[in-house]
């Protein structure tokens, strides 16, 4: 977060952390209900991991102030994204090599 | 000679240098956890199919909904104590910080609990596929909650001092520690149902 807050600003800021929060504590009671559901494993885990990106964009945008930060931070932050991506579907790109020999 | 620009932002970056330092090692550190999650898609894979379910089925979900709530709750009190930093609100900061500590306490107990109820039903990381990557994954972010709590110990007793003579570079330590600390909370966040749930 870029400097220079008032206290009313510093008191807006604490008013907005109770409410991620309290969205964060449902969203993880949702996450455990939804395991409960009959889905399948795709259904499962599309739901799952959705509801997790959501809770994780809470805490970055909010917790750790990307919501206001500084351009550079979310371009190393885009680049980091995009290397991940490669690292994850890296396996994927294996199988899907596996299936064509086999 | 004062390390330059611990307060004041730097004219072509338009951060204070350690918060930048902290952003570059929180990189490095998705690609730590990135490496393991792309193992852990491997290993499912690799699986039988719904090997990796039943296998979790061990796994004790309400103390792990619990700790993700204490974590939560944990990120919360962190925010809260460099909101009364920045409030001049510094027996505030005393407390949001104690409270976080004990919340990681609290987390590392609960851990413990889970981990001695599977070495008792003797399974271990060698059991399979899933419990070697299980027991990597959360012994890693264990290892990162007691590394983050001697951090926020350090700037809970000995290093609040600091506060007296420097109070804008000591928030702006308590931020940055923060943002190491929500980072942790985050990755919990995606282990949770990847390890627990899925």
């Amino acid at each position: 977060m870029s400097s220079g807050h008032s206290t009313a600003d510093i008191q807006s800021h604490i008013k907005v952390y109770m409410t991620v929060f309290a969205a964060l504590a449902a969203l993880t009671i949702i996450t455990v209900a939804a395991s409960y559901l009959d889905l399948s494993t795709g259904e499962g885990i599309l739901l799952a991991l959705t509801i997790a990106s959501v809770k994780g964009s809470l805490v970055a945008s909010y917790f750790m102030h990307l919501i206001s930060e500084r351009a550079l931070i979310t371009w190393i932050l885009m680049l980091t994204a995009g290397f991940f991506f490669v690292l994850m579907f890296i396996p994927m790109a294996s199988f899907i090599d596996q299936a064509q020999v086999g | 000679m004062d390390i330059p620009y611990t307060v004041e932002e730097r004219p072509d970056t338009g951060l204070f240098n350690a918060k930048l330092g902290v952003w570059l090692f929180l990189a490095s550190e998705v690609m730590l956890f990135g490496g393991l999650f792309s193992a852990y898609i491997f290993l499912r894979y690799g699986a039988p199919v719904g090997a990796f379910h039943e296998w979790g089925q061990e796994l004790n979900i309400p103390l792990a909904t619990l700790n993700t709530l204490i974590l939560i709750s944990s990120s919360v009190t962190m925010v809260m104590s460099w909101a009364s930093l920045k409030l001049n609100d510094f027996k505030k900061y005393k407390l949001y910080m104690g409270l976080t500590l004990l919340c990681a306490l609290g987390f590392l107990i609960i851990k413990y609990i889970e981990y001695t109820a599977k070495f008792d039903h003797h399974i271990y990381p060698s059991t399979n596929t899933f419990y070697a990557i299980y027991f990597t994954l959360t012994g890693l972010h264990g290892l990162h909650i007691i590394g983050g709590m001697i951090v926020l110990f350090y700037f809970w007793i000995p290093g609040s001092k600091m506060w007296d003579s420097k109070p804008e570079q000591f928030t702006n330590r308590i931020e940055i520690a923060g943002l190491y600390w929500h980072f942790v909370d985050l990755v919990w966040i995606f282990l949770f149902p990847v390890l627990y749930l899925l």
